[in-house]
């Protein structure tokens, strides 16, 4: 627990926050994208590069850019007339404090649970490669299917409709 | 005297440095190599400017800038001038606080990429274990920085233009990655010095480099393709083309911060340009054998200057492309193109040495290019278009 990490953590609770507080869709967007910046200095306070540069590459470069993008061609730019809560935020509240405290709880259970490893294993680019293609090779493939079939089913409702006016 | 030549900046560095008390030593060379980026390329910046406006004037049969010194050569320190004294405007209804932050996050991402591109032997400023995946972390997240100059500026033509770039790097950045790959599968690293190092050798007084192997010839005329549309330079200028869209995302920007977009934009065909040697041409090292003894930098700026110099060759040769054929040359024609090089790749490397693989693989992308340009040119219909949503 260094002051680095107290830093990233309450700027990515800061941007977090600032995404369900703020009015301005796009200000929301642009928040999560802080969030998700957040995130992926965490990771590479962790020296885990791999996985915060992938989090910088697929979470800002592509989903923060398609959020903001789904915003705009929806025309939900504009501000919301009344406020941004949904009548139902008690029981949301609810139900988050119930999900992070189980999360917690099960964290710090298996903190103890765990071999008290001192040396931190180095692990390369490399071996998370051998790793992906070896031991890891059937979870790849199924999410693989998986995104092909999504990007199949996305050409499939945004294709032109036969017969009709083009 | 040729390795002093050769490491002439390193040992400035670990000169300079040695004057230091050793616990800030670490520190300060760091700080010296950041330095030094931040001022060479936006030096380079300026001699580009002068130069590509002298190029396109003689592609078009003008002189071009010949007023400030000799040759119009100090023409860049009178531009910069004047956009620094320029006032700075703010359109009334703009987000002032996106509208700021816009450009510094643009020219900030941009600058890290240079970060880890080796510039020269033993030149480069973190020699990271993925350093191909930290440029491209880097270089998707100017994306974000350019929506946010568009959609803060509360004007019509700069939304346009901003989706425009954006819809146009998102697509080419998917080529883009995949025509890299087809280079780490061969080389086995994301790290760029190891990639150099592996094509930084010669059979007889030819050099290892990838763009002479077939996949290696497809993959870097995609990369290239691609490239040029990720910095939108022409032909893919659509983000900023003037006739239809006055400047694009930084038509509200006036001043210093319009500079900032320039300066942005340009660095990004550097360090893109400067990916592309790296990857593909052998980064710094020398193209014939013989000719070792010049020092490794001077090869890795030549090579920067002469793709920026191809760059500004074809601004000055292309029309512009429409929209729809953008997209449509992008997912229908250069990605499944990359993604058969990539299978090519993979046979490359599994086929062993011999002159078999090169018929083979040569053989696979010639047929697959000619075929799919023949489909694809026989389902194009040359008459009156038909607009879908503005009938």
């Amino acid at each position: 627990m260094t002051p680095v990490f107290y830093i990233l953590a309450a700027l990515t609770l800061a941007g977090g926050l600032a995404t369900v507080m703020l009015r301005p869709l796009v200000h929301a967007a642009l928040a999560v994208t802080v969030a998700f910046g957040g995130l992926a200095l965490l990771y590479l306070s962790l020296d885990a590069q791999f996985a915060g540069f992938a989090q910088i590459l697929v979470y800002i470069g592509a989903v923060a850019i398609l959020v903001v993008f789904a915003i705009l061609l929806t025309r939900g730019s504009d501000l919301p007339r009344e406020g941004v809560f949904s009548p139902a935020w008690l029981s949301g509240l609810v139900l988050a404090a119930a999900i992070f405290s189980v999360l917690a709880w099960a964290v710090l259970r298996s903190a103890n649970s765990l071999p008290q490893q001192m040396a931190v294993p180095q692990v390369t680019v490399h071996d998370i490669g051998i790793a992906l293609v070896g031991r890891y090779v059937l979870p790849l493939e199924i999410v693989a299917l998986l995104l092909t079939a999504a990007t199949i089913g996305a050409v499939i409702v945004a294709m032109h409709e036969k017969g009709g006016a083009q | 005297m040729i390795d002093q030549a050769d490491q002439v900046f390193v040992l400035l560095q670990h000169w300079l440095v040695s004057f230091l008390p050793a616990g800030l030593q670490q520190f300060a060379a760091v700080l010296l190599s950041v330095i030094a980026i931040v001022c060479v390329f936006p030096g380079l910046f300026a001699l580009t400017t002068v130069f590509e406006r002298k190029g396109l004037a003689r592609i078009q049969n003008r002189i071009g800038p010949n007023r400030v010194g000799p040759l119009g050569i100090l023409q860049p320190i009178a531009d910069g001038i004047k956009s620094l004294t320029k006032e700075d405007v703010v359109p009334t209804s703009a987000n002032a606080g996106v509208h700021f932050l816009a450009p510094l996050g643009l020219v900030v991402a941009v600058f890290m990429g240079f970060a880890v591109l080796p510039m020269g032997r033993n030149m480069v400023l973190v020699d990271m274990d993925c350093g191909l995946l930290f440029f491209f972390a880097m270089s998707a997240s100017t994306e974000v920085s350019v929506f946010m100059a568009g959609w803060s500026s509360r004007n019509k033509y700069s939304l346009l233009g901003a989706m425009r770039a954006v819809a146009q790097m998102i697509s080419y950045e998917v080529v883009l990655l995949l025509s890299s790959v087809s280079v780490v599968m061969i080389g086995g690293s994301l790290s760029l010095t190891k990639i150099v190092a592996a094509q930084d050798q010669y059979t007889g007084i030819f050099p290892h480099w990838y763009i002479f192997t077939p996949w290696g010839l497809a993959g870097f005329i995609m990369y290239a393709i691609a490239a040029t549309a990720e910095t939108n330079r022409s032909p893919f200028d659509l983000p900023e083309g003037e006739s239809e869209l006055v400047a694009g995302y930084h038509t509200e920007y006036s001043g210093f911060k319009f500079a900032l977009f320039f300066l942005g934009e340009y660095l990004a065909m550097f360090s893109i340009s400067g990916l592309g040697a790296t990857l593909f041409l052998g980064g710094w090292s020398a193209p014939l054998s013989i000719l070792n003894w010049v020092p490794s930098w001077i090869w890795f700026f030549s090579k920067l200057m002469l793709s920026i110099f191809v760059f500004i060759w074809m601004r000055g040769t292309l029309p512009r492309l429409r929209q729809d054929q953008l997209m449509n040359f992008a997912w229908k024609f250069v990605l499944p193109l990359t993604l058969l090089n990539l299978m090519v790749t993979a046979l490359w490397r599994f086929m062993g040495e011999g002159i078999a693989r090169w018929i083979v693989c040569s053989a696979i992308l010639l047929v697959a290019y000619v075929v799919m340009g023949r489909v694809e040119m026989k389902s194009e219909h040359f008459g009156p278009r038909s607009y879908r949503y503005a009938d």
